[in-house]
């Protein structure tokens, strides 16, 4: 990683006050109660996860910060500030970004327009030449239609686009979903590298074992609920916990 | 070649002309509702309204305050345009959580509205609207006569068609209604005002209706009907070219126009039905229209 990329980092600021609190936290989906309760805390830098069985509202839970489902209810602070009234793209502009499940590619955007759309929110985002530098694939594909490149292409695309806005915290719906064993490694060190930026990323993942590799913590969701918190270190000693809550 | 198949030059190359002028009224007038279909899901029948309403304001522009027709080609839109905007604060963003239909039905009756209420000031005869005099005359090409007037319309229709085209296609702005069009919750989750977006959106496609009032008012006079009996054709265009198809709505405008003008040469009874039975074939062969995505 170049030094230059380095300066343009998000820089981590030394408040110990986490970066994202989430309390009490509730959604619903037309008359479907499928939050409950949600409790999360992300420090600044951090990596977490979201685990939990399908349908658990991991998903729901993303979308719920980022402000996309109309009702719902409960506390998100980010960087002191209460967003649970506003908008989605006010939440965007206070330097949340979300990356979601199905990519959000569109296809009547090239690829070059998809990589420029999201607009600036902040100054300190990755220059175009670092995301290349990320996801070389990119560059050479530039002009195609959105929804022309491969499935991992298109993850990256979807990942790269954010990085540009100056965003400093990324909801990322599971990024590895559907993809080769060899692109979700290039996307696990995707994430490394970002966290190693200053990046704080909050990760649905159905992939335990791609979830192990890059988080600090992770939490556990069920029916709604964030029902318990697990230290990436502590996980030897609570696999068997784990397994239960995840019925694998 | 002309004597061949038994038609003077005079009558074709004459029924061309209007038929490229009627085209070019069917794409500006499709393109607009094709811009607002795409983005707000709403099939705005006021479009022919609007498009009189442009006509009217010329008129009203000249007749009470002595503005020109220059003039009018700048007011006219920018007033239609506004009022469009209202329209959409106020009423049509009331419906988006709703079935199309409650669109389509708000705005046919805003039609009916505003088409009476012109009626019941300035009656049916038509009010008439003079050729500026700096687009009078016309030019011999030799082959056939044309009217300057009619030059122009074509010219300005063309430039604004290609214009809009370029913006939604080719910049940073299209680039958001592009995708607004596809996803508007997450262009939303990006930061980006998606509804201030849909309202300027439908402010401009309105604009553009009465743009073409606008240039009508000198070809086919002022009358409040002028936009109802317009847009049933025009609606036949956008299913033509496909929903929501920018090139699709323009290149069909156009073409269509051209073929009713050709149709009025050498079949003209049934020249009137031309553009229906060319919807009700495309509707069986290709559904989504000639430039519509297949889903």
């Amino acid at each position: 990683m170049s030094e230059e990329a380095l300066a343009t980092a998000p820089k981590s600021a030394e408040t110990s006050a986490p970066l994202l609190a989430v309390r009490g936290l509730e959604a619903w989906y037309g008359e479907s109660h499928v939050l409950h309760g949600i409790d999360i805390d992300v420090r600044r830098g951090e990596v977490v996860t979201l685990l939990g069985r399908n349908g658990a509202g991991k998903t729901t839970t993303l979308k719920s910060i980022m402000g996309i489902l109309p009702k719902r209810k409960g506390s998100v602070v980010f960087e002191g500030k209460e967003l649970m009234h506003l908008p989605a793209r006010w939440i965007a502009r206070a330097g949340i970004a979300f990356c979601p499940e199905e990519r959000g590619i569109f296809s009547s955007l090239s690829v070059q327009e998809n990589l420029m759309l999201p607009p600036k929110v902040k100054p300190g985002g990755l220059s175009v030449e670092h995301i290349f530098t990320l996801f070389p694939n990119l560059k050479e594909r530039l002009s195609s239609q959105g929804t022309k490149l491969s499935g991992g292409e298109q993850q990256m695309l979807a990942i790269g686009r954010i990085l540009r806005t100056g965003a400093n915290l990324l909801l990322l719906d599971e990024p590895t979903e559907g993809l080769a064993p060899v692109i979700v490694q290039q996307i696990g060190r995707t994430i490394a590298q970002l966290k190693q930026q200053g990046f704080t990323i909050v990760l649905v993942e159905q992939n335990f074992h791609f979830a192990s590799s890059v988080a600090d913590r992770h939490y556990i969701v069920e029916q709604g609920e964030t029902v318990d918190m697990i230290e990436n270190s502590d996980l030897e000693r609570n696999i068997g916990k784990l397994h239960a809550y995840l019925g694998v | 070649m002309f004597e061949l198949i038994g038609i003077p030059p005079q009558a074709l190359f004459g029924q061309l002309l209007l038929g490229v002028i009627n085209g070019a009224f069917y794409a500006m007038l499709s393109l607009g509702l094709a811009i607002i279909f795409g983005l707000l899901n709403i099939i705005n029948f006021a479009h022919g309204a609007q498009y009189m309403l442009g006509a009217l304001v010329s008129w009203m522009l000249l007749d009470y305050l002595g503005g020109s027709y220059w003039w009018a080609l700048l007011l006219a839109p920018v007033t239609v345009g506004v009022s469009g905007v209202i329209l959409e604060r106020v009423l049509i963003s009331r419906l988006y959580h709703l079935d199309h239909l409650y669109g389509l039905l708000l705005t046919f009756g805003l039609a009916l509205i505003i088409q009476g209420l012109a009626r019941n000031y300035y009656g049916i005869s038509g009010l008439p609207y003079a050729i500026p005099p700096e687009l009078s005359g016309g030019q011999n090409l030799g082959f056939m006569f044309l009217p300057n007037y009619r030059g122009w319309v074509v010219i300005a229709s063309l430039v604004v068609c290609l214009a809009t085209w370029f913006v939604i296609e080719k910049t940073r702005f299209g680039a958001y209604l592009r995708a607004a069009t596809e996803n508007p919750t997450l262009v939303g989750a990006f930061g980006i005002n998606v509804p201030r977006m849909i309202t300027l959106t439908y402010g401009f496609g309105v604009a553009l209706a009465a743009f073409a009032g606008v240039l009508a008012a000198p070809i086919y006079s002022v009358n409040p009907n002028m936009g109802a009996d317009i847009i049933i054709v025009v609606f036949a265009v956008v299913v033509i070219g496909g929903m929501g198809s920018i090139l699709g709505s323009i290149v069909t405008g156009f073409g269509l126009g051209i073929v009713e003008g050709l149709a009025r040469v050498f079949y003209p009874e049934g020249s009137a039905m031309m553009i229906f039975v060319i919807m009700a074939i495309v509707l069986l062969v290709k559904p989504t229209g000639l430039f519509g995505r297949t889903a």
